[in-house]
């Protein structure tokens, strides 16, 4: 079963893995859909992970995104919708020593799976959580998601939504997550750096993919699909750099007030990125940027005139569930005298009859 | 399952009312015996004053107890030990303690159980429950004395006047355990404060909270209902309620199979107490995950399956429709899954606290598609030990999700289990992929039994994709073959028949019964009972119970069909007749069914089969 055509072993002896190594079967997503970029950079990741494909999980639920465990030599379920998180959680508790990817469309994760996405988060589980948000739900033929802008007209809104989208990073931020990134499906290095990041945070991590569906709602994430666009309406965020950004890397954000603003590069004051602040405040404000926020203010295409936020926006650390649970188990194993099914029936009240 | 069994059930319940003296326990303990009398219970009393009338508030020797002893049969004595105790204050659970049976409920008044009011009972420690060794899933531990402040708030009464109705709560929580009917308690009220309507109000007041709070926490007390078998067999016994048996049944599995336990759930009445019992059992390795929603439990538990565990999720009715879903891609993915209902009434939230047969059905046909998967139901609250280690054994031996069906009735009530000596227990074999199959195995290759293997995560050479949408036999790759998804269902469904499970077993006039009583599950005791009440007058009556539903034993047409008379009963409208009728050509049973949502009554019973 697995496609072991590009083994390569290092000098030390260990494995080194390909992305070939990841690989299987023909993906069927319609020619040019966005899944095709991800899944490309999710096996990059994988191989330069490193994580063997016997020990990673890939759990998706329904939706044209969900179809991306049959394309990966790992072990993976491709399960019912919006469960994907719950089913995740389980394998992962169960066995910790399992890598588990989680992969989730916008109405997966957000609508039918909403509440599994947020105690997931909650929980702080130790899984690799990415979010394939192309704003449509594709497998059922256009029909508005969670994430669909106010006014989208679709085979289900013909005059247009009446109801107000989330941000997936709200949702993620509400339920107390800790990590969130961002990364546009056509960009590979930037896909594969957010992928790597996520793997490497301990706990619960979103990674959303801005993901276009040709069909049903092609161009939703033109701002920022191609390499050009990207350079005038991104921002690479990065832990500890200065926020600079623009085709020629001449405009930077800095504080005002409560909120942001565009300043000149050299401006003294322009912010240098914290992904590790435990305060989420000013990561969310980053990762509403390019939303309609509020007036235009600035240069760009954006709704609200703000580059569009890429990268890891937040990365903090904490206690995860499952090391939780384990580190549990063992502190009561060494507290309690049972330790199998006989000497737990010696701790009941006991009779005799002769 | 050939035991004879006898059913207690309200026949010998003994509750102590215990307090300061000035707590008013007698009059509580009054009442509560005047509305059971009032239903045709005999009663016996037995007021236990303290020595020194006089003694200090909260002191030990200020204890006054009320023992009241109810039965439906003539009753003799106060009785002996006590099947709930009230302890209204730390010196009274201190003192009365030693009046309560092993099992006891324990009702205590946790606002006087301060650090003065232990000091004046000795306690050493604030954990108060440990250093007497009681069990704190026996205690209903409630805020009384707020809570009766806050109910009289309004009354324009003083403290020192609301508190003498803190009784009146105890008393109403008693009631709710035991199903009194409150209006007797209010017109004693009435009649004893005819002169004093505040008072009386107030009480009436305080006897609905009581009452009420009951109702809201699902108040229940393990042992209203004891099913004990007549002759014991000589060995080493504890008592255990059906629940706990369940929550034992699956330990004792997953260590016979050498696996981790894994529970997904979501609190439930009346199947919390499985969620309760695993999660104290971490030194085992038990790992317990109270979810989200019923959904999570069981697709957690599902993603535990597939991760190497041997996973459970426990429920009642409303669960297990949200739960339909996942158990639907266990079945399709054929992962290994022990889903645990506890009935209750229903439909929707129906009576969260009393006990129907109405799952059935649900059960076996209650998801989309062609879904088949093995169903049991435990006869009695010791046989949900066997039920869950069996559930356990046929859902990880043929890769399939199992439901094991009990009832509040069975989970709540005890018995007294002789103690399982697990070398005496089948092993357990799940069909693991082996190193030979390496580079041939593909996920829907099947045994000689038609089971698929079980390739665990993290064994190398077996990464392969499960999933919901129909796999093709040969490769596992998706597909929608006509062909093959006519193939595959039938594969699935041939797993299951061919899932071997012990004959029906036929108990008392086995050759030349006149009429034969048919029934599954918690109904056991009861259809014995009516049975040997039947042949002691005489007639020829013989019981055939089912145990395992699905597949249903090879011997059933034959038993169903060999006797003049079949009467099914079942606390439903007749879904186990119905499903018999289907798998049984010819099959036309009398029925009889009933769904009070309480259990059967041996008379009842033995008034309608005699008509037959």
């Amino acid at each position: 079963m697995e496609a072991n055509n590009n083994n390569i072993i290092s000098p030390s002896g260990e494995k080194q893995w390909g992305a070939a190594d990841f690989k299987k079967g023909q993906p069927r997503w319609c020619p040019g859909c966005g899944d095709h970029f991800f899944l490309a950079s999710l096996h990059k990741a994988m191989a330069e992970i490193g994580v063997a494909p016997k020990d990673i999980a890939v759990i998706s639920g329904i939706g044209c995104s969900s179809r991306l465990p049959h394309y990966m030599a790992t072990y993976g379920m491709n399960t019912i919708h919006g469960r994907a998180a719950a089913i995740a959680t389980g394998c992962k508790v169960a066995n910790p020593n399992l890598t588990v990817w989680q992969i989730s469309g916008d109405g997966d994760g957000l609508a039918i799976g909403g509440n599994h996405f947020i105690h997931a988060n909650r929980r702080n589980i130790n899984l690799n959580m990415v979010l394939l948000n192309n704003r449509i739900y594709g497998l059922t033929k256009g029909q508005y998601s969670p994430t669909s802008p106010r006014g989208f007209v679709s085979k289900s809104s013909p005059y247009g939504t009446v109801e107000d989208p989330f941000n997936p990073v709200e949702l993620c931020f509400g339920a107390r997550g800790r990590f969130f990134a961002r990364a546009v499906a056509t960009d590979a290095p930037g896909t594969v750096e957010i992928l790597k990041a996520a793997y490497n945070h301990k706990g619960a991590s979103v990674c959303e993919i801005l993901q276009n569906c040709v069909i049903f709602n092609n161009g939703t994430h033109d701002l920022v699909y191609s390499k050009e666009n990207r350079a005038k309406n991104a921002i690479y965020l990065r832990h500890g750099e200065k926020m600079i950004f623009g085709e020629n890397n001449q405009y930077g954000l800095a504080q005002d007030g409560f909120g942001l603003k565009v300043v000149s590069a050299d401006d003294p004051s322009v912010l240098v990125h914290d992904a590790h602040c435990l305060d989420k405040t000013l990561q969310l404000r980053l990762a509403l940027m390019g939303t309609p926020f509020n007036e235009k203010l600035g240069p760009l295409d954006t709704a609200d005139g703000f580059p569009v936020a890429l990268g890891v926006i937040r990365d903090v650390e904490a206690p995860t569930y499952d090391d939780c649970v384990t580190a549990q188990i063992e502190e009561v194993k060494a507290m309690k005298k049972y330790h199998n099914f006989a000497e737990l029936l010696e701790t009941n009240d006991i009779w005799e009859v002769k | 399952m050939s035991e004879e069994l006898e059913i207690k059930e309200l026949e010998d319940v003994v509750v102590r009312f215990s307090g300061d003296s000035g707590d008013g326990m007698q009059l509580a303990g009054n009442i509560f015996s005047t509305v059971s009398a009032t239903v045709g219970n005999s009663i016996s009393t037995f007021p236990d004053y303290p020595a020194d009338i006089r003694a200090p508030q909260g002191s030990l020797t200020g204890v006054s107890g009320f023992q009241v002893h109810i039965g439906a049969g003539t009753v003799y004595t106060p009785g002996d030990k006590c099947d709930v105790l009230v302890a209204m204050n730390a010196a009274a659970l201190k003192t009365q303690y030693k009046f309560a049976k092993p099992d006891a409920a324990i009702i205590i008044d946790t606002d006087s159980f301060g650090p003065k009011d232990l000091e004046k009972a000795a306690f050493q420690t604030e954990d108060y429950l440990g250093e007497m060794g009681i069990d704190p899933d026996r205690v209903i531990a409630c805020p009384i004395t707020q809570m009766v402040k806050d109910c009289l708030a309004d009354s324009g009464m003083d403290v020192k006047a609301m508190l003498k109705c803190r009784n009146m709560f105890a008393l109403g929580l008693v009631c709710w355990l035991f199903d009194r009917d409150l209006d007797i308690a209010f017109n004693f009220l009435k009649e004893k404060f005819a002169k004093k309507a505040g008072v009386a109000e107030a009480n009436i007041k305080v006897i609905q909270a009581g009452y009420d709070y009951g109702h809201n926490t699902h108040s229940s007390v393990a042992n209203v209902y004891r099913i004990e078998t007549k002759n014991k067999v000589p060995g080493r016994y504890m008592d255990i309620t059906g629940n706990k048996a369940t929550a034992y049944g699956l330990i004792a599995a997953a260590e016979k199979a050498g696996l981790k336990l894994y529970l997904g759930s979501y609190p439930i009445t009346p199947a919390t107490d499985i969620l309760h019992e695993l999660s104290k059992h971490k030194s085992l390795g038990v790992t317990t995950v109270q979810c989200e929603d019923e959904i999570a439990g069981c697709a957690s538990a599902l993603g535990a399956s597939f991760a190497g565990a041997l996973a459970a999720t426990s429920t009642s009715g409303p669960g297990i429709c949200l739960k339909s879903e996942a158990i639907n891609l266990g079945v399709i993915m054929e992962l290994p899954l022990v889903v645990l209902d506890v009935q209750r009434g229903g439909p929707a939230t129906g009576l969260p606290t009393k006990s129907e047969q109405t799952d059935l059905l649900q059960v076996l046909f209650g998801r989309n598609g062609e879904s088949p998967l093995p169903v049991l139901a435990a006869t009695s609250p010791t046989d949900c030990f066997d039920a869950a280690f069996m559930a356990a054994k046929i859902a990880l031996e043929n890769m399939t999700p199992v439901v094991l069906l009990t009832d509040a009735y069975v989970a709540n009530g005890s018995g007294a289990l002789r103690l399982p000596d697990l070398n005496e227990y089948p092993a357990i074999n799940p069909p693991y992929v082996t190193e030979d199959m390496k580079g041939k195995w593909t996920p829907y290759q099947r045994n000689e039994r038609g089971v698929r293997y079980w390739a665990v995560p993290g064994t190398e050479g077996f990464t392969h994709i499960l999933g919901g949408l129909e796999k093709d036999n040969a490769t596992g790759a998706i597909s929608t073959n006509p062909e093959n998804h006519d193939l595959m269902t039938r594969l699935r469904q041939q797993k299951i028949d061919n899932i071997q499970v012990p004959d029906l077993e036929v108990v008392g006039d086995v050759d030349d019964a006149e009429l034969l009583i048919v029934g599954f599950g918690g109904t056991y005791g009861h259809l014995h009972a009516a049975m040997d009440a039947m042949r002691a007058a005489g007639r020829k009556v013989a019981l055939a119970h089912f145990k395992y539903i699905r597949p249903l034993p090879k011997n059933t047409a034959e038993v169903l069909m060999k006797y003049p008379k079949v009467v099914v009963a079942e606390q439903n409208m007749g879904q186990l007749a119905g499903y018999l009728r289907m798998k049984v050509d010819g099959f036309v049973p009398f029925q009889f069914n009933e769904v009070k949502g309480q259990p059967f009554t041996v008379n009842s019973l033995v008034d309608y089969f005699s008509q037959l």
